[in-house]
């Protein structure tokens, strides 16, 4: 049975963005995980959100809709959502599902930090 | 970095769940009787491409004294998915049931499940499964259809077994979007889905109580999309019915 079994970390990068470094499984019950990262990111101020997916186990499809209500959330904070480390069958997935119009993916970190303005 | 052969079979299994992306839809093996309009060529939407507010609606049943388990449910509704649909609509999918990649032509009723003469469906349009393991499975809509957004179907083990369709979906275009708001489209919706869990417990001889919540995610309209409305299924399929004397004179012509 799946459960919560994933973990978000939050780095600060002294600018105007924060990277959320995701480990584990991205299904329905990792909502609050998502969120309160999402949320200890906006916390000082950035702007721009990368998503490391880089220690990504396992995405099914209730975790793209958390990434779907995650980026209206940040849209409506005037953010950018980014993202990289994903392998390239999650980018397969992120094509599948158009999410890749929305959240701009990125080969690396140094990448992402650089479209971030950073 | 780990191989594909030394992986969990689970994790092989799980990552064969996912459909492969696609750029235009395509139909095949409908079976006679199916309005096959709005399908064929068109594009996969998603809840970011909808014209209306994005909403979340989660569907509940518990299969109350049901001694089955979550994945057996994922296996019977998968396999026999048509069967719980309220009357007056029809889901055209695959022989073998829900699987990912699979294109389902829908022939569906209006409000209230009306439909035309002699049962005929009001909208034709279909949908795209896009995920399904052992204990999920997503469809994602095409342009046209009412909703731009994705649908979960999943069961999970909570002090017994509880079922769930959940919808993350926008009104595809302003036609559809003032239908939501009068409270017409989202009703049928409503009703839609509660029926199909309670035929989904009653099958398992459970007498279900659906609970619902909703969430309104994105109350904004995106008006980059009203253009949608070009592919507006219920008007196309409208069309279609009143192409249909022409096509039948056409036809006599051409014999």
């Amino acid at each position: 049975m799946t459960k919560v079994n994933v973990s978000m970390k939050v780095r600060d990068t002294k600018g105007k963005a924060a990277i959320v470094d995701i480990q584990g499984e991205i299904n329905a019950f990792a909502e609050n995980a998502l969120m309160d990262a999402y949320t200890k990111a906006s916390s000082k101020g950035a702007k721009s959100i990368i998503l490391n997916f880089s220690d990504l186990e396992y995405m099914n499809s209730s975790g793209i809709g958390l990434l779907v209500t995650l980026l209206i959330r940040a849209n409506r904070q005037n953010q950018r959502l980014l993202a990289y480390g994903l392998s390239d069958h999650y980018r397969q997935i992120f094509e599948l599902t158009r999410l890749n119009e929305a959240i701009t993916i990125h080969n690396s970190e140094t990448e992402a930090l650089a479209a971030a303005g950073m | 970095m780990t191989s594909a052969s030394s992986q969990p079979e689970e994790r092989r299994s799980r990552d064969t769940a996912w459909a492969a992306p696609v750029a235009r839809l395509k139909v095949s093996a409908i079976p006679s009787g199916a309005i096959n309009l709005n399908v064929d060529g068109r594009q996969l939407t998603g809840p970011l491409k909808g014209f209306g507010q994005l909403w979340q609606k989660t569907y509940r049943v518990r299969l109350s004294g049901a001694q089955v388990s979550p994945g057996e449910v994922i296996k019977v509704w998968k396999e026999h998915f048509p069967e719980f649909w309220p009357k007056g609509n029809r889901f055209y999918g695959s022989l073998t049931g829900i699987a990912p990649g699979e294109v389902a032509v829908l022939n569906l009723a209006g409000p209230g499940g009306i439909t035309g003469p002699k049962g005929m469906p009001l909208i034709s349009t279909g949908v795209m499964v896009i995920y399904a393991d052992e204990e999920s499975f997503s469809f994602m809509t095409p342009d046209g259809h009412m909703f731009a957004g994705m649908i979960t179907f999943s069961a999970e083990e909570d002090d017994g077994t509880v079922v769930q369709v959940q919808v993350l979906i926008r009104a595809s275009d302003p036609i559809y979007e003032i239908g939501c708001r009068l409270g017409i489209v989202n009703n049928t919706e409503d009703v839609f889905w509660r029926q199909t869990l309670k035929n989904l417990a009653a099958h398992f001889d459970v007498e279900g109580y659906v609970q619902q919540s909703v969430t309104l995610v994105d109350p904004k309209v995106q008006w980059s999309e009203a253009k949608n409305i070009w592919h507006n299924a219920a008007i196309r399929t409208a069309i279609y019915y009143l192409g249909s004397p022409i096509r039948w004179v056409r036809n006599l012509a051409t014999k």
